[in-house]
Parts: C-alpha cells; sequence; structure tokens
C-alpha cells in the first residue's frame, strides 16, 4: 500500500495517517494540508510500549488536539510474568524469590510485605527475633533511597537534565554496593524470609554503613543544588501533573503523591511494623500536590531515612551484636542447618550432615520433610500492608493448610497509582504527560507482576 | 482406612465433640488430594491417596475484640437507618489473624460499601482494590472477590469477602463507590473470570485482548502454553521432547 493511499484512506474513524512505511513528506504535507488544518480532527498518538520516558513498557494511547492532551489512556500487561499465579507451586519460603521480581526497584519491600503476611498467617509475629527487625529496617531504608534516587534520576533524564540522573545512578550505584555486600545481590535479593532474614550483616558492614551514612548527606544536596531551585525544572513541574487529597482517595493513591498533596499518612506511623515505632523520624509533606511537591517529598524522604538508617547500625553495633539470631528458633520455620563456607568453596554444614546421618534418623525425616515440602502454614487468610518508596504496598496471602500459598495477591502501589495518569494529564499539554508519568514513579514490573 | 474410623467415632456417641467435629471434618470437600499436587508422574512418597479437606469457614461470635464490635455495630446501625438489613447483607462474620472479615451478599455490596465510605463513624474513605480467590470445591460459591478497606480517619482496616456461584459468576461493580477499583476489577476479570456489572469497560488488562482463559483459576495449568515467536511455534515444556 503506498503512503499516498494510506493517507487517504477512510476508514470508521475517519482519515486515517498511517506512517507505518510510508514516505514522511507525504504524511507532512497531507498534515499541512488546508482541509486537515481546517477542519477539528484529532490525533491519536501512540507513545510506547517502548518509549524511553516510560519507565519501562508502558504503552500510552494519547488523543491531542493540537499541544493538548484531551484523553489518555494507559495500557499496560507488557511486564505480566504471572508471579502470583507461580507462587502457588512453590513452598512458601521459595514465594520470597518470586515475589522479590515484581517492583524490581524495590525488592525488599516486596519481600517484607509477603514474609510479615505469612508470618500473621503463622502466628508468629511475637517470635521474630529483635536483630532481623532491625536489618529488616535497615534493608528497607537502603532500599527506599535507592529506588527514590532512580525515581529523581530518570525524572531528570526524561525532561532533559542528564546530570542529575548521571549522579541519581552514582549515589544509587552507593546503595546497591551496600544491598550486595549484605545480602549478596543488588537486586532481587530474597534476603527476608518468613521468620527472619537469611544471614546476619558480614564483617566490616557496619563501617561501610557508617561511612554511607557520612558521605549521602553531601550527594544527596548536590542533587538538591541541581535542581530544588532550578527555574527550568520549575516550570516543567511546578503547578503540573496536580492531584489534591480528595483525588488520591478517589483514586486509592498513596505514598509520596499523597503526601506531597498534604495528607501525612505513612504506614511507617500510622500502622507500624518491624518496630518502626521505636525509630525516630518525620513524615515529610507538601501541599503544592504537584510534581514538583513529589519531588520534594521524595528528598526529604531520603534525609529520613538516613535517620533510621543510622539509628538500625547503632542498634546493630551494640556489645551483642553476632551473637543475637537472626531467623526464628523454631527450626521447622527457619530452615534446618545454617550453612558455612566449607574449604572446598561450598556452602554446607559438617555438623548437621553428621547429625541426620549418623545419629537420628527422625531429623534425617524432619530434614527431608522441611526441603523438599516446607512448612505447613494454617488455613485462613491475612493481608498486610508496608510502606513502599511509592505507597501502599500489600500482600493478601491465602493458606489452604499446605506447604504453598493458596493464593498470594499483591495490592502494588505503582498499579493502582498510575491510574491517576490520566487525571494528572488529561487538559495539559503532550510535554507534560512526561512530567506526571515520572512523578508518579511507576515500576511496570510491578504494575503488571 | 478414613471409612473404618468414620463407624467407629459413630459408634462411640452422637454426643462426644470430638467425634461431632470428626464427622463434620469428613463430610467437607475434598480439597487436594496426594502430597504434592503432582497428578501425571507418580507420587513416590506414599501420600497418594492422602484426602486433604478443607477446614469449615466457623463464624466467630462476639465479642469479636479489638474496634471489630464496635465497627459491627456502626454498620448495623447505619444500615438500620438507611432502612436495610444488616443480617441479610452480612450472613458471616470472621476475625482471624487480629483481622475482620464481614462476608457480604452480592446483591448487598454496593449499599453495603455506601454505608462504610461515607458513614462518619466508619470513614472507610479508602479501598485497596479487590483480590480474586477461586475455590473449585466450595460448591456454589466458587469465586470469591476480596475487598481491603481503609479508614484513613479511624485508623481500621476491613476486609469485605463476596462469592459468587461459577454457573453464574456475577459481582456488581464498586467503581461508582470507589473509582480505584477499576483497574483492579478488570484484572479480577482477566484472571478470575469474575463479571464486575456495571463496570464502564471491562476489559483484559494484564494478559492479550484475545486470550482464551482466565489463568489464575485453579483449573488453569501453570504453563502448558506454546511459544510464538517469528513464525515459529515451540510446544509448551512439558511437550518439548520425549525421552522413549
Amino acid at each position: 500500500m503506498t503512503a499516498s493511499s494510506q493517507a487517504q484512506a477512510e476508514g470508521s474513524e475517519g482519515r486515517v495517517y498511517d506512517i507505518g512505511g510510508a514516505d514522511w513528506d507525504d504524511v507532512v504535507a497531507a498534515a499541512q494540508s488546508p482541509d486537515f488544518q481546517s477542519s477539528d480532527e484529532r490525533m491519536v498518538v501512540n507513545m510506547g510500549p517502548q518509549h524511553p520516558s516510560t519507565h519501562g513498557v508502558l504503552r500510552l494511547i494519547l488523543t491531542l488536539d493540537g499541544e493538548t492532551v484531551t484523553e489518555l489512556r494507559p495500557v499496560i500487561g507488557y511486564l505480566h510474568t504471572g508471579i502470583e499465579k507461580n507462587m502457588e507451586f512453590r513452598t512458601w519460603t521459595q514465594g520470597v524469590t518470586f515475589c522479590a521480581r515484581m517492583d524490581y526497584l524495590s525488592p525488599l519491600f516486596n519481600e517484607a510485605a509477603y514474609c510479615l503476611a505469612v508470618e500473621k498467617l503463622l502466628g508468629i509475629q511475637a517470635e521474630i527475633p529483635e536483630r532481623a527487625s532491625v536489618l529488616r529496617v535497615l534493608l528497607m531504608e537502603l532500599n527506599r533511597i535507592g529506588s527514590h534516587l532512580t525515581a529523581i534520576g530518570t525524572f531528570g533524564l526524561e525532561i532533559g537534565a542528564t546530570t542529575v540522573f548521571i549522579y541519581g545512578m552514582r549515589e544509587r550505584e552507593k546503595t546497591l554496593d551496600l544491598l550486595e555486600l549484605i545480602t549478596g545481590l543488588r537486586m532481587n535479593n530474597a534476603y527476608i524470609r518468613p521468620g527472619g532474614v537469611s544471614q546476619d550483616l558480614p564483617a566490616g558492614a557496619i563501617d561501610r554503613l557508617r561511612e554511607y551514612v557520612r558521605i549521602m548527606p553531601g550527594l544527596l544536596g548536590e542533587i538538591r543544588a541541581l535542581f530544588d531551585a532550578a527555574p527550568a525544572f520549575a516550570a516543567r513541574t511546578k503547578d503540573v501533573a496536580y492531584l489534591d487529597v480528595t483525588g488520591c482517595m478517589a483514586l486509592g493513591v498513596t505514598g509520596p503523591i499523597l503526601r506531597a498533596a498534604g495528607l501525612p499518612w505513612d504506614l511507617r506511623k500510622s500502622q507500624p511494623y518491624c518496630g518502626y515505632e521505636t525509630y525516630e523520624f518525620d513524615v515529610p509533606t507538601r501541599t503544592t500536590a504537584d510534581a514538583y511537591g513529589r519531588y520534594i517529598v521524595r528528598m526529604d524522604e531520603m534525609d529520613q531515612s538516613l535517620r533510621i538508617i543510622a539509628q538500625c547500625v547503632d542498634r546493630l553495633s551494640g556489645a551483642a551484636a553476632g551473637t543475637q539470631p537472626v531467623m526464628i528458633a523454631d527450626k521447622k520455620i527457619g530452615w534446618p542447618a545454617r550453612l558455612a563456607l566449607g574449604p572446598d568453596g561450598l556452602g554446607n554444614s559438617p555438623d548437621h550432615i553428621a547429625h541426620i546421618m549418623s545419629q537420628s534418623m527422625e531429623a534425617l525425616i524432619h530434614h527431608f520433610k522441611l526441603v523438599t515440602e516446607g512448612f505447613r502454614v494454617p488455613a485462613g487468610q491475612a493481608y498486610v500492608a508496608v510502606e513502599s518508596p511509592r505507597g501502599e504496598l500489600g500482600c493478601h496471602a491465602v493458606s489452604d493448610g499446605g506447604t504453598r500459598p493458596y493464593r498470594a495477591h499483591f495490592r502494588d502501589p505503582s498499579f493502582t497509582n498510575l491510574q491517576a495518569a490520566a487525571v494528572m494529564a488529561e487538559g495539559g499539554l503532550v510535554a507534560d504527560v512526561i512530567v506526571a508519568i515520572a512523578s508518579i514513579d511507576p515500576v511496570l514490573g510491578g504494575v503488571d507482576r | 482406612m478414613t471409612s473404618q474410623g468414620g463407624e467407629n467415632e459413630q459408634q462411640d456417641g452422637a454426643a462426644d465433640p470430638a467425634a461431632i467435629a470428626g464427622r463434620e471434618r469428613l463430610a467437607e470437600q475434598v480439597q487436594r488430594t496426594g502430597m504434592f499436587g503432582t497428578e501425571t508422574t507418580g507420587d513416590t512418597s506414599g501420600y497418594g491417596g492422602l484426602k486433604v479437606r478443607r477446614a469449615p469457614l466457623v463464624a466467630t461470635p462476639r465479642p469479636y475484640g479489638s474496634y471489630f464490635d464496635e465497627l459491627a455495630d456502626s454498620l448495623a446501625g447505619a444500615m438500620d437507618a438507611a432502612g436495610a438489613s444488616y443480617g441479610d447483607a452480612v450472613p458471616l462474620v470472621v476475625v482471624s489473624s487480629g483481622e475482620l472479615t464481614l462476608y457480604v451478599r452480592r446483591e448487598h455490596l454496593l449499599s453495603v460499601l455506601r454505608q462504610l465510605r461515607d458513614h462518619p463513624d466508619l470513614s472507610f474513605e479508602m479501598c485497596l482494590g479487590v483480590s480474586g480467590v477461586h475455590y473449585p470445591d466450595q460448591a456454589g460459591a466458587e469465586l470469591h472477590a476480596v475487598y481491603h478497606l481503609l479508614s484513613i480517619t479511624h485508623n481500621r482496616r476491613l476486609r469485605l469477602e463476596v462469592t459468587a456461584p461459577d454457573a453464574d459468576p456475577h459481582v456488581p461493580s464498586v467503581v461508582d463507590v470507589y473509582p480505584t477499583c477499576d483497574w483492579h476489577e478488570r484484572e479480577t476479570w482477566d484472571f478470575f473470570g469474575l463479571i464486575f456489572d456495571g463496570h464502564p469497560a471491562l476489559t483484559r488488562i494484564e494478559m492479550p485482548d484475545d486470550w482464551r482463559g482466565h489463568p489464575q483459576r485453579k483449573d488453569y495449568p501453570l504453563g502448558g502454553i506454546p511459544v510464538e515467536y517469528r513464525g515459529a511455534t515451540i510446544p509448551p515444556p512439558d511437550e518439548r521432547r520425549a525421552y522413549e
């Protein structure tokens, strides 16, 4: 089909201009023709799913009247991987490895929400060791900084501020180095497990954490120096992508968007978990309800996260460090053996092997059952929510009394918040769509799961 | 073995509470057989004949504890004032794991939600979406829609559960009351086949538009879909090669 015949094709939608394989000059000439200019035809533009500024594989169908967006429809599902379905076919502990991959910028929050739900079903919240809870808080706050730095870095890149992107990625790398040191992996950590965490801090981690807390305020200040008072940034973000508290309530929007609209709602304060009530920190808010306010709230939250990390480090470096457990004492829920690095470089536990192979047949049976089947969780359902970098991350876990989740559903904040994109962008300029999406900070791995 | 045990219990006397509980348990639907859920390969665990029955759902008697009594009373009062019956709308109340679940009949869902959102003593401003659960063994109530509500005013949480049979998978849409449920209901339709009557555009959201079936139902297999890539079709993993 030639370009001219395409351009003249009259469909049910009116005249359709299709640039697929057509000559661009023909399209431009047709768009500039008098009968097109004088008509009130709207232009439907497809943005994505591989557009660099849509934070992953998000597709937006924009209806434009000149430069004004009259309709925005997000299309999602390009990254659906069936994680919730897969979890039903693995043990409760293996589920951690799956759900960590949903929202890949905040894996530790996914793990925490899931593990807290499993622990609630097991009724063992009171038996989680203190040190494990402190480590969970420490890792979550480190992860929050890493996630917010990505949000602000890509925000900068999408509106043309490449320096902020490089700064954000550079600082995030310091955070990921710490996550790698503590958990063994930069992302998809599978560190928080039902009953505790997988391992204690390695040697030297306390010093590295103290160094991090010391240098980060200065590095965050460099980003603030570039953005906070920059006229170009303010012009692009102030009064853009407006969503007030009423709109947030109706659309279920939580996290920095809600706090930038003025409501100091933070689950760490209002419904504390993992002992957050014992830490000193503030909930930053703004009342501008725009993209600029969301940026400021995220920057302020990183400062508060550093405060919490400093308190965690103090608690972890006490005299009793290293002697306290990081996993529940009940060996039916924790792994039957603690693995140690053997001389051959492989993880193993010679004492445990000697015990099950030559001393206790019951221990061998238990080991076999727990390793192959996993532990059982009483029938019932539980919903646990944590404050992820993007808002309320909830896990609805249903058990039928078996060794695998009957159903695990995640209420991902990105999924819910992305619904607000249309409200924020419609009626505005097409350039502000980019700002609106960036200020929502959706992670499509979490949206599509 | 189970039939023998059942006969002994019946001989022991009908008044024994343990015997009654045992009989009730045996009367429940079989929910799962075997130990590992395998059906295709031989289960060498020796538990292949094991039958797992679902624990019956027991209504929690009053007092429920925590703020749950006050919440239930407020809802009952609000519904009575509006001319509706709390007992009709909420046939079952369950408290477990420190969470309150109200089972709501689907025809009353919208009126209950309106009271929960608008009454000042309830003020559940935010709905955290709907999550589907499929129970193929619960005849007449196979599909469950589970709503989690949050009251920011009172700092409370509440769960509503609505059931629908597989033969008539309809639940009223709550988008009018909680617009946030738009995408959540589309997701639940996509994955479970629950039809939300009154939804503005109930289309698939995660799966492709032309997908057949609802993947998170229990009768839908994990995997088993041929993969198409650039004209070539690769069979599902369990059919890829056979060692014969």
